[in-house]
């Protein structure tokens, strides 16, 4: 009989802590299934509120910055779907970073209880923000159906910049979801971060307007305006505006978070029980 | 072979007193820091920080097939240490090795979420606690027939009953096959039925050869369960050997009781200027060999006061509370006009008349049946210990008397086979 032994002493960093997540990976599907299908539990629309949000969210931008503060769009694509592409990509980044920073307190009843490594819940906690995005994608669809837009071979490069989306919420996610079990303040945050963010980021407007500004450099410091950019890029093709300077600067901002919200969560997780 | 060695374990806490000011918020964190920054000052030791051992130094090994039972007070570290056996908390220092797969069953039905079905929280929670998704799907139809759940199976959680939930739970666990079980103190739930099957379902587990640690106040389940049983206090383990023997010492030790207060002077004696209180003695008369008051013990108590009052109507009355300060009952004496002197009262309470529990009794003098003069509160505190004959079921017993009122049963009639 193959004899399972195990080892517990202060501080000593799990030497299967990789191979014991990946033989999780029934649990981490299991807690994902779970997030999905409670997300939309006894509301009378359901599935409906992942359309309606990004429906209306879109529809109110069109008006205020299209209609009202007469911004220009990118030339040859219609601004509602310059919109809500921004927007389908923001809401994937910004559901799978506040579900991220609220996977360990959202479990705090599992931290207390069972041992798994703590890593399994943010994972899993993504699942949610797929769901949404691929409701919010379909009714790009629709939209671009109902432009007569044809995507081309940029649409190639949509799943490395949904792969970037998701690692940029880990790498600020994790971060969070840390300090959210010892700060509650956390929790606050989030919300108010995620508005900003929504102002702060390319979505209801064109990053070509701020191309010009002296002010450019600094806007591509943060790590969403390449991605969303990018994004936009491959869904409309050559017209949208995108600027590979930003999305290197992405890539480097997010390597560099997530190494260290990464680092910050492996030395942190032993004590997620004594501070939840 | 020892399956578990545990070495010099202990686990420090550090407590924090501002807590209820609120000084955990980021903001306090982040303040106190730029004032260090700024002032250049050392970090000072912060006087409202208290280290606190949850456990010390604790070493034991256990065998494999032990069945080994953890008692202790609240707060005695039983949870703190399975919850390192299993784990889940850290030790700050010393080493623990397992040899073997682990389940811990801190709760019952862990990770139950209420909007789900009954069917997706056995996945939920089997998954959890280290079962396949192939495993639980092996053991789903003897899982639910063991809950007896099999009609609620699409019904969400949260319509179920609390003795369904936690079959549900306990069912799931109780399918696992791992080689040492952790199990914190499940059995405190669930109606009796279920209870023996549960219990009956681990004894066969450890029939087999699995190793089981069981924490629980219930006394007599660690005795029925237990071959061996360790005994926590404050954090320390202090004695570890077989069941019986450790258990006959943690009663005798840990006990809370105090039956007898004294006082010999009026001067030092509570009560006031009308009335101090001399003695209050509970005298348990224990039968057999016992030095511990059971379920079976009679008790005898007496309660002695000076009165100050040239002519004064006294009566007595007795509050017999449980631990959580409700009444039992009241009783209290004729009414009766006494002169200045010392007076005694005696009450006797029957045995088998308590249930087992923590009982305290408050004795009040009154005058002219209503008017209070002085409240002894809590002068005595004892424990009322389980016990049962010829009964195979170690739940806790319900209700807060356990009365041996006449109660029969007998056939009407023989049933013809046809």
């Amino acid at each position: 009989m193959r004899t399972h032994e195990v080892i517990i002493e202060p501080g000593r960093a799990e030497r299967h802590y990789w191979r014991d997540l990946w033989r999780n990976r029934e649990l981490m599907y299991i807690l994902s299934m779970r997030d999905v299908s409670v997300r939309y539990k006894q509301t009378a629309l359901g599935m409906a509120w992942g359309l309606i949000r990004p429906l209306t969210t879109m529809l109110i931008m069109v008006f205020v910055f299209s209609r009202i503060a007469k911004l220009p769009g990118d030339p040859g694509v219609p601004y509602p779907l310059m919109v809500l592409g921004g927007i389908t990509v923001w809401t994937f980044f910004s559901t799978a970073f506040t579900q991220i920073s609220n996977s360990v307190t959202m479990n705090a009843n599992l931290v207390t209880k069972v041992y798994f490594p703590r890593l399994i819940m943010p994972i899993s906690a993504v699942a949610v923000s797929f769901v949404d995005f691929l409701v919010s994608l379909v009714l790009f669809i629709l939209l671009a159906i109902w432009y007569r837009f044809v995507p081309d071979w940029h649409l190639l490069f949509l799943p490395g910049f949904m792969l970037l989306a998701v690692l940029a919420a880990f790498a600020f996610g994790l971060f969070f979801a840390v300090v959210n079990v010892k700060f509650r303040d956390v929790g606050q945050l989030i919300p108010f971060l995620v508005q900003v963010g929504f102002y702060a980021c390319p979505i209801a407007y064109s990053s070509r307007l701020v191309a010009g500004e002296s002010y450019y450099k600094y806007y591509m410091l943060n790590p969403m305006v390449g991605i969303i950019d990018g994004f936009r890029w491959s869904l409309l093709g050559g017209e949208a505006y995108f600027n590979p300077k930003s999305l290197l600067t992405s890539v480097i901002i997010i390597v560099i978070s997530l190494s260290l919200s990464l680092y910050f969560f492996r030395k942190r997780e032993s004590t997620f029980v004594d501070d939840i | 072979m020892s399956v578990i060695t545990v070495e010099n374990i202990s686990k420090q806490y550090i407590i924090d007193h501002q807590k209820g000011k609120g000084s955990n918020t980021l903001r306090d964190v982040i303040s106190a820091n730029f004032r260090q920054v700024f002032n250049g000052q050392k970090k000072q030791k912060d006087e409202s920080k208290e280290e606190f051992w949850a456990l010390r130094d604790v070493s034991f090994s256990i065998e494999q097939g032990d069945r080994v039972g953890i008692v202790g007070h609240n707060g005695a570290g039983k949870s703190t240490m399975l919850k390192i056996l299993s784990k889940i908390i850290e030790p700050t220092t010393g080493s623990v090795r397992i040899r073997g797969r682990v389940a811990s069953l801190l709760e019952v039905g862990t990770g139950f979420h209420p909007e789900l079905t009954g069917r997706e929280n056995i996945y939920l929670n089997g998954s959890l606690l280290g079962m396949s998704r192939s495993e639980i799907r092996k053991q789903f139809d003897e899982i639910v027939a063991f809950a007896g759940v099999e009609k609620f199976l699409d019904t969400p959680v949260k319509r179920y009953s609390s003795g369904m939930y936690v079959r549900l739970g306990f069912a799931i666990s109780a399918h696992l096959d791992p080689e040492i079980m952790i199990v914190d103190e499940v059995l405190a739930v669930g109606d009796a039925e279920f209870q023996k099957k549960s219990l009956g379902k681990m004894r066969d587990n450890s029939a087999s050869g699995r190793t089981i640690i069981f924490v629980s106040h219930n006394l007599t389940a660690v005795q029925a369960l237990c071959n061996k049983t360790l005994y926590f206090e404050k954090g320390q383990l202090i004695e570890q050997g077989e069941t019986n023997q450790v258990i006959a010492s943690y009663l005798s030790k840990v006990s809370k009781t105090r039956l007898v207060r004294q006082w010999d002077t009026p001067q030092d004696a509570p009560g006031n200027d009308l009335v101090r209180v001399r003695r209050i003695e509970m005298t348990p008369e224990y039968q057999d060999d016992l030095t511990h008051i059971d379920v079976r013990t009679p008790m005898k108590l007496r309660f002695e006061f000076w009165n100050m009052m040239d002519h004064a109507n006294l009566n007595l009355s007795l509050h017999l509370n449980s631990l959580t300060g409700e009444c039992i009952f009241n009783i209290g004496t004729r009414s009766q006009a006494y002169g200045k002197g010392l007076i005694a009262g005696e009450c006797t309470i029957p045995g088998y008349f308590l249930n087992d529990g923590s009982y305290t009794i408050s004795v009040m003098i009154v005058k002219d049946t209503v008017t209070p003069l002085y409240t002894m509160e809590e002068g005595i505190t004892f424990d009322v210990e389980d016990y049962r004959e010829g009964i195979a079921w170690y739940g806790k017993w319900p209700g807060y008397v356990r009365p041996q009122f006449p109660f029969e049963m007998g056939m009407l009639e023989e049933a013809t086979v046809k």
